[in-house]
C-alpha cells in the first residue's frame, strides 16, 4: 500500500513537529510514509472566505499530486473533511477517486489499519476537543477517543460542552475577533474546568487558537496534537 | 444609544458584536437559555425513532413546494376563496403595507391586534398603520416587553431572550403602572394577561402571520404557546393574514410532518400549546371577514439562485439558533436583522438583495456545523453561508480581505511560491517575534493578538527537515 | 391587485425556470405513521402526556357524573355550553348557558366551558376540536378561564399523523380547527415554562369508554 502524507499547509509552516510526530506515529504502524514534495494546501480556507475560483484551482492540484496512492493520511479532521467532502464537487474532468482514499490519522489508524494502540510514552491528565469539522464534516466519530484511550500513562477526562466550537474558524479568528475570543473564554473556561495537564484535537488550527489563549493567560496547561500524544 | 433601540443605525456585525460580547448580561442570559432549550429538544428528539425520516420527508416537502410554488399560489387562492376569503397580492413591503392599510381603515379601526409575526416586522407594518393613524397592539409576551421597552425583538422564536426576569419587572412596574410586581415569571405573566385581555375582548380586527398556508384546502395554519394567537385570529370580525410566499405547502398530509417537525425544534416540547388551522369563514365561529396578503419582498429573488434557494425551506423554528455558539456570545441585536442567527446570516442578504455592508452577516459565522444537525428542514446553512460570502465578494470585488487572500492562492499554486512565501514570512516576522514567539501583532493579527498569543514560524519547515533528514 | 399577482407568478415561474420537476425525486414517507400500541396503551399514553403538560386528567366511567364533580370543586356556577352538546352530556349542577353566539365580554364573565372533542392524540397529549357536535365554537373554549373537556377513548389515535388524517374532511369542510396541548403557557421569561397567559388556565380532560 502506498500511503502519502498529506502534512497541510499549517503543520508545514508553524507546527513542524506535528508533522514529525505524524510521520512516526505511521511508521510504528508498520506504514512507509512518502511525502510528495509537490503538495501545497488543499483550498478549504479559500472555500469558505468564497473564493471558489481559488479553492477550485487548488483542489485540482490537490488531485494531480496525490493521485496514484492508495492512501493520504492527513495530520488534520478539517483538511481532510474539506477534501472528501468538497473537492468531488470542483473538479472537472473527475476526481480520480482520490478524495476518498484520504483519512484524517486517527480514521486511517482505526478504520483502516485496525490500530488503537502506537506505542506512546504520554503521561498525564487529558481532555479532548473534538474540532467542528472533524465531528461534523468529516464525521470521524470516536476514533480519536479510541486511540487515546489505549495511551498507557494516560487519563482521560471528558470535557464539558466538548462539541460547543473553540470560536477558531479560520478567517473567523480575525474578522470577528472579539466573537472568536468571547468563544474561546467559554471553551478555556470548560478546559480548565477539567483540571486536565493538556488538551488534545484533531486540528492544529483549534489548538493554535486553544493554545495561544491558554499562553495569553499563563497557564501551564499545554494544547497538543493528537499526533503527538500518540507518537512513539 | 443601545443597540438593542429600534431606532439604533444598522452596524457592521464585528462591530456590533464588539460591543455585544461587552454586555455580560445579555450573554448570560442567552448562555442560559439555549442551555435550556437545547436540553429540551435533544430530549423530545431523542424520544422519536424517526425523527430523521420526519427530516427527510420535511426536506423534500419544501423542495417540491418551491418547485412548484407558482401552481401552488394559484391553488391556495382558489381554496381560501372557494371557502369565503379574500387574497391580496403584494410585491414588496410597501405595496403589502398599503394593501393592510386599506384592508383596516374599510373597517374603520383605529386600533388592531398582532400576532407575532416576523415578516411583518421585516415589512414594518407597524409603522405603517402608526402613520395611517392606527395602533398595532402586539400581544405575544415578549413582544409586548419589546413593544413597551422600544426594543428590537433579538430572537426569532424568544424575542425578550436578551432580558432576564429582572429587567421585565422593571419594565412591567413602570409601564404598566404596577409598582408591587415581583419578578416571579407566573406573576409578569398574570401582568400581561391582565393588560391585554381589555384588548382582546374589545378587538375588532386582529392581524396575524402564517406558519403554514395548505394549498390543497386553503387552510391557515398559527403555531403559538399563549393564546393570543387564538385571542387575535378568532375573535374580531376582521382577520388579516400577512403572509411569505414560501409558507405555502401542497397538502393537508403534509402537516403531519411539520406539526412534529416544528415544536420539537422550536420549544423542545411534544406539541405546542394551541395550533389554529382556519380555512376561510366558517359561519357562526370567528372572523367573517378574511384577507389573506400574500408577500414577495424579495423571496422571488431567493428563490431564483439554484443554491441559495434552500434557505426558503425554512420554518422558523429557531433550532439553529439554539445551537449557535456566535449566537451564544452576542445575542440576536448584533445582527441588525429581522433574522438573526445561522439562517439570519442567509436569510437577510437575500431577501433583501444587499450584499454591501453589512455585508458581513455571512462572515459572522465559524462554519461549525451545528445549525446544518439541527435544521428539522435539512437547510445545509455552512454551504449556504459559504455560497453567499461568494455572492458578497462578487458584488464588492475590490474587497479589502479578498485581495490578500487571492495572493496567497496564487502562491499556493505552486510549490515554489508557496515554499518562497514561507520563507518570506519567516524573514518578515523577525522584528515582531522574540523567543519564538509573536511579541507584537501588526496589521491583520491585531484582532488576533488582543486575546492570544502566536507561535513564530519555526526555523525549518516540516519540508525542509524531510528534505534534510529524508533526501529527496 | 391583479398586475401584483400577475407579476408575482411570472417572478416565481421565472425563478424556477431551471427546475426539472419530473427529476425531482418524490417525497419519503418512511416515517411512523400508524401506531402500534394496544387501545388500553394508547389511552394510558394519552393521560400520560396531557399530565405532562399540568393539565388535569382522568379516565372515568361516568363522565357526565365526573363533569358535575369537576365544575363543583373548580367553583364553577355559570358553565358554557354549545347549543349541540348531546342531551344525555348536560351535567345537573352548575347553571348552563347556551353559546349562541355570545359576546366576548359574556363568555369572559362565564366560570368555564364544557364541550366534547373531535379527535386526541396520545404519542403528544393533543386534543382536536372542529366545532361540532358540542364542541362548541372557538371563542367558547378559549375566553372562560377553565375548559373541561369531554373525550371518548375511541377517538384517541396514537400518532400525529393519524390526527391530522382524522381531521382532514373537517379541513376539507372549511371548520376551523384548534389543537389543544396543555394549558396556554409561555417560555419567553427566561425560556422557563410558564403556564396561564391568554387561553384558559384550566385544562380538565375527561376521558371515558363508549357506552
Amino acid at each position: 500500500m502506498r500511503v502519502a502524507l498529506f502534512v497541510t499547509c499549517l503543520v508545514d509552516t508553524l507546527f513542524p513537529e506535528v508533522g514529525k510526530a505524524t510521520v512516526r506515529v505511521l511508521e510504528s504502524a508498520g506504514v512507509r510514509v512518502e511525502f510528495p514534495r509537490e503538495q501545497t494546501c488543499c483550498g478549504q480556507m479559500h472555500l469558505n472566505a468564497g473564493s471558489r475560483d481559488v479553492a477550485r484551482t487548488l483542489a485540482e492540484r490537490f488531485v494531480r499530486v496525490f493521485d496514484g496512492y492508495d492512501a493520504i493520511v492527513a495530520p488534520s479532521g478539517s483538511c481532510a473533511g474539506h477534501v472528501r467532502a468538497h473537492v468531488p464537487e470542483f473538479v472537472d474532468g473527475g476526481d480520480r477517486g482520490v478524495p476518498e482514499r484520504v483519512f484524517e490519522l486517527s480514521q486511517f489508524l482505526v478504520d483502516e489499519l485496525g490500530v488503537t494502540e502506537t506505542g506512546s510514552s504520554f503521561t498525564g491528565l487529558l481532555t479532548y476537543h473534538p474540532a467542528c469539522h472533524s465531528l461534523r464534516m468529516l464525521r470521524v466519530g470516536s476514533a480519536p477517543l479510541r486511540l487515546l484511550e489505549r495511551v498507557p500513562g494516560t487519563e482521560l477526562v471528558e470535557l464539558p460542552d466538548a462539541e460547543t466550537c473553540c470560536g477558531f474558524g479560520g478567517m473567523f479568528a480575525v474578522k470577528n475577533a472579539d466573537v472568536s475570543s468571547a468563544m474561546l473564554d467559554e471553551k478555556l473556561e470548560n478546559v480548565l474546568a477539567t483540571g486536565a495537564n493538556a488538551v488534545c484535537a484533531c486540528d492544529s488550527s483549534c489548538l493554535m487558537h486553544v493554545g495561544g489563549g491558554l499562553r495569553r493567560r499563563g497557564s501551564s496547561v499545554s494544547a497538543v496534537h493528537l499526533a503527538e500524544v500518540l507518537a512513539p | 444609544m443601545s443597540d438593542a433601540s429600534r431606532t439604533a443605525p444598522p452596524l457592521a456585525f464585528p462591530e456590533a458584536a464588539r460591543r455585544a460580547v461587552a454586555n455580560a448580561q445579555v450573554r448570560a442570559n442567552v448562555r442560559l437559555a439555549q442551555n435550556a432549550i437545547r436540553a429540551k429538544r435533544a430530549s423530545v428528539v431523542g424520544e422519536l425513532r424517526d425523527w430523521e425520516a420526519l427530516r427527510d420527508a420535511g426536506a423534500a416537502i419544501k423542495r417540491d413546494a418551491l418547485a412548484r410554488l407558482d401552481e401552488l399560489l394559484a391553488q391556495l387562492e382558489t381554496s381560501v376563496h372557494d371557502a369565503g376569503g379574500q387574497v391580496h397580492w403584494a410585491r414588496d413591503a410597501n405595496e403589502a403595507n398599503a394593501v393592510v392599510v386599506g384592508l383596516v381603515q374599510q373597517t374603520g379601526a383605529r386600533e388592531v391586534v398582532k400576532v407575532k409575526s416576523l415578516l411583518t416586522d421585516e415589512i414594518g407594518l407597524n409603522v405603517a398603520l402608526a402613520d395611517a393613524g392606527i395602533e398595532a397592539l402586539e400581544t405575544d409576551l415578549a413582544e409586548l416587553i419589546c413593544q413597551l421597552a422600544d426594543e428590537r425583538p433579538s430572537h426569532l422564536l424568544v424575542p425578550a431572550i436578551h432580558k432576564n426576569r429582572r429587567e421585565i419587572r422593571d419594565l412591567f412596574r413602570e409601564r404598566l403602572g404596577r409598582p408591587d410586581l415581583a419578578d416571579e415569571p407566573g406573576e409578569l405573566a398574570e401582568a400581561a394577561r391582565a393588560h391585554l385581555r381589555a384588548a382582546f375582548l374589545r378587538a375588532g380586527v386582529g392581524i396575524s402571520g402564517a406558519n403554514f398556508a395548505v394549498a390543497e384546502t386553503g387552510t391557515v395554519c398559527v403555531v403559538e404557546s399563549e393564546g393570543n394567537g387564538r385571542m387575535c385570529t378568532s375573535l374580531p370580525q376582521t382577520l388579516i393574514t400577512v403572509m411569505g410566499i414560501e409558507k405555502t405547502i401542497p397538502a393537508w398530509q403534509d402537516l403531519e410532518v411539520f406539526l412534529q417537525l416544528l415544536p420539537r425544534s422550536a420549544t423542545g416540547e411534544r406539541m405546542n400549546p394551541y395550533t389554529s388551522l382556519w380555512t376561510g369563514v366558517f359561519p357562526g365561529d370567528g372572523p367573517q371577514e378574511f384577507h389573506l396578503v400574500l408577500v414577495d419582498a424579495g423571496r422571488t429573488r431567493a428563490l431564483a439562485d439554484p443554491v441559495g434557494r434552500d434557505a426558503l425551506r425554512c420554518i422558523r423554528c429557531a433550532a439553529c439558533i439554539h445551537v449557535c455558539p456566535v449566537y451564544r456570545q452576542v445575542g440576536g441585536h448584533a445582527y441588525h436583522s429581522v433574522y438573526a442567527g445561522p439562517i439570519g446570516a442567509i436569510l437577510q442578504p437575500q431577501l433583501s438583495g444587499e450584499r454591501g455592508q453589512p455585508g458581513s452577516l455571512p462572515f459572522a459565522s465559524s462554519l461549525c456545523g451545528a445549525c446544518g444537525d439541527v435544521c428539522p428542514v435539512r437547510i445545509d446553512i455552512p454551504r449556504l453561508l459559504v455560497h453567499e460570502r461568494e455572492r458578497v465578494n462578487a458584488a464588492q470585488s475590490a474587497r479589502r480581505e479578498t485581495v490578500p487572500l487571492q495572493a496567497i492562492g496564487r502562491a499556493f499554486a505552486s510549490p515554489k511560491r508557496y515554499e518562497r512565501a514561507q520563507r518570506l514570512a519567516r524573514a518578515l516576522q523577525r522584528l515582531v517575534v522574540s523567543d519564538g514567539w509573536f511579541v507584537r501583532f501588526p496589521g491583520p493579527l491585531a484582532g488576533w493578538g488582543r486575546s492570544r498569543d502566536l507561535p513564530a514560524v519555526p526555523r525549518e519547515t516540516f519540508r525542509e527537515w524531510w528534505r534534510r533528514e529524508r533526501g529527496a | 391587485m391583479n398586475a401584483a399577482r400577475e407579476e408575482m407568478l411570472a417572478r416565481v415561474r421565472a425563478a424556477t425556470a431551471d427546475v426539472v420537476l419530473q427529476d425531482l425525486p418524490p417525497v419519503p414517507r418512511d416515517y411512523v405513521r400508524r401506531g402500534g400500541r394496544s387501545r388500553r396503551e394508547v389511552v394510558e399514553l394519552f393521560s400520560r402526556r396531557v399530565a405532562d403538560y399540568r393539565a388535569e386528567v382522568a379516565v372515568v366511567s361516568d363522565p357526565v357524573a365526573a363533569a358535575r364533580r369537576i365544575l363543583a370543586v373548580h367553583g364553577a356556577a355559570r358553565v358554557g355550553i354549545a347549543p349541540d352538546l348531546p342531551a344525555e352530556l348536560w351535567p345537573s349542577g352548575p347553571e348552563l348557558v347556551e353559546d349562541r353566539n355570545l359576546s366576548p365580554h359574556e363568555l369572559d364573565a362565564l366560570d368555564g366551558a364544557l364541550t366534547t372533542c373531535e379527535a386526541a392524540c396520545a404519542e403528544t397529549g393533543t386534543i382536536a376540536l372542529t366545532g361540532r357536535d358540542g364542541q362548541g365554537r372557538r371563542a367558547l373554549t378559549l375566553v372562560p378561564d377553565l375548559h373541561v373537556c369531554l373525550v371518548r377513548a375511541p377517538d384517541i389515535v396514537e400518532t400525529v399523523p393519524e390526527l391530522i388524517e382524522r381531521l382532514g374532511p373537517s379541513a376539507r369542510l372549511g371548520r376551523p380547527i384548534v389543537l389543544l396541548s396543555g394549558p396556554s403557557a409561555t417560555s419567553d421569561i427566561e425560556l422557563a415554562r410558564v403556564e396561564g397567559v391568554h387561553g384558559p388556565r384550566r385544562l380538565v380532560v375527561l376521558v371515558y369508554e363508549e357506552g
